[in-house]
């Protein structure tokens, strides 16, 4: 998509007209998300496979996750996929003070949602439970914690890297939205951008319960 | 094609949404603490299930969007499937025939 002047539509050369470019973009979007379910996928698989090896071991992982900070950042980033909705619906609506607040409090969300996983990983490499040389782990399920981890770093860092692309995503909106470039007729960058953000928050619906939660109660 | 430019939705769908979730995620987190054997994972992704639901219906937007994106989520979903059908296909039917190391 061009970048606009103003608030007004921008149709941009190859397009018939707007509707036609939205559909476009739409399905753009879309496409790239599939692509995004498709590589997470490969990880989720490879995660109940390897549950499936070492099912004690993957139970005894879930304890040394904290289930408090994890339920606050899952919170978080409901939260933020609010405020990120909400600033779709003010670009739709042109109202460009809400537009900017919203986009600045889904951006202070993820930051916090990022910080909160910074601390988790603060105190998982203190326990010696990250994949390495440094990993170290006195118990029965020595080899079935050290896959659990490295599951829960490649995944909670794939998930991660994608919500700092996202903050990135965020500030170039929030520019543009201060200089009054999305209205009405011209909120697709916000639209696209909040697919994206949501999807992210999908993701860490999923991941939530599978490393925090199965194999709590055990 | 939904040809009427975009179907807004309000604040107060993304509001009942954002509750919802709030609601179910409070609900997974309880019953992860009790033991129901093999449901605890049934229970667990069948609530992260509901939840991704939700998100794509109305915060996504699914629910108001032409044919051509839902055919591509669910074509993706469909190969997920696949993936998924296939690979615990093979790994967990392995020890029926004996195969070293797994």
């Amino acid at each position: 998509m061009s970048s606009g002047d103003k608030s007004t539509a921008v149709l941009s050369r190859h397009f018939e007209d707007l509707d036609q470019q939205k559909s476009a973009v739409t399905l753009g979007i879309w496409v790239f998300l599939v692509t995004e379910i498709m590589m997470f996928g490969g990880l989720f698989a490879g995660y109940v496979v390897y549950r499936n090896r070492y099912a004690a071991g993957f139970a005894e992982g879930s304890h040394h996750l904290d289930v408090l900070l994890g339920g606050i950042n899952t919170a978080i980033l409901i939260a933020s996929s609010l405020t990120m909705a909400m600033a779709v619906f003010s670009a739709q609506t042109a109202r460009r003070r809400a537009l900017v607040a919203f986009l600045i409090l889904t951006m202070v969300f993820g930051a916090a949602f990022l910080g909160i996983k910074a601390v988790e990983y603060g105190h998982k490499a203190h326990e010696h439970l990250i994949p390495g040389s440094h990993f170290h782990y006195e118990g029965a399920h020595r080899t079935g914690i050290y896959v659990f981890i490295s599951f829960y770093f490649a995944m909670t860092g794939l998930h991660a890297l994608h919500m700092i692309i996202g903050l990135g995503v965020m500030a170039v909106l929030l520019v543009k939205a201060l200089r009054g470039r999305y209205g009405a007729r011209n909120y697709m960058q916000v639209e696209v951008a909040g697919l994206y953000w949501h999807f992210v928050d999908i993701v860490w619906i999923f991941l939530f319960p599978l490393l925090y939660l199965i194999g709590r109660h055990v | 094609m939904n040809s009427e430019h975009g179907h807004v939705i309000g604040p107060r769908t993304y509001i009942l949404v954002f509750l919802s979730l709030m609601a179910l995620t409070a609900v997974t987190i309880a019953a992860a603490f009790v033991d129901m054997g093999p449901m605890n994972i049934v229970a667990a992704v069948t609530i992260a299930v509901v939840k991704a639901t939700l998100v794509l219906l109305y915060f996504m937007h699914v629910r108001y969007s032409d044919y051509l994106p839902r055919i591509f989520l669910g074509a993706g979903l469909f190969w997920f499937l696949i993936l998924m059908a296939l690979t615990l296909g093979d790994y967990l039917t392995r020890h029926l025939f004996r195969v070293g190391g797994w």
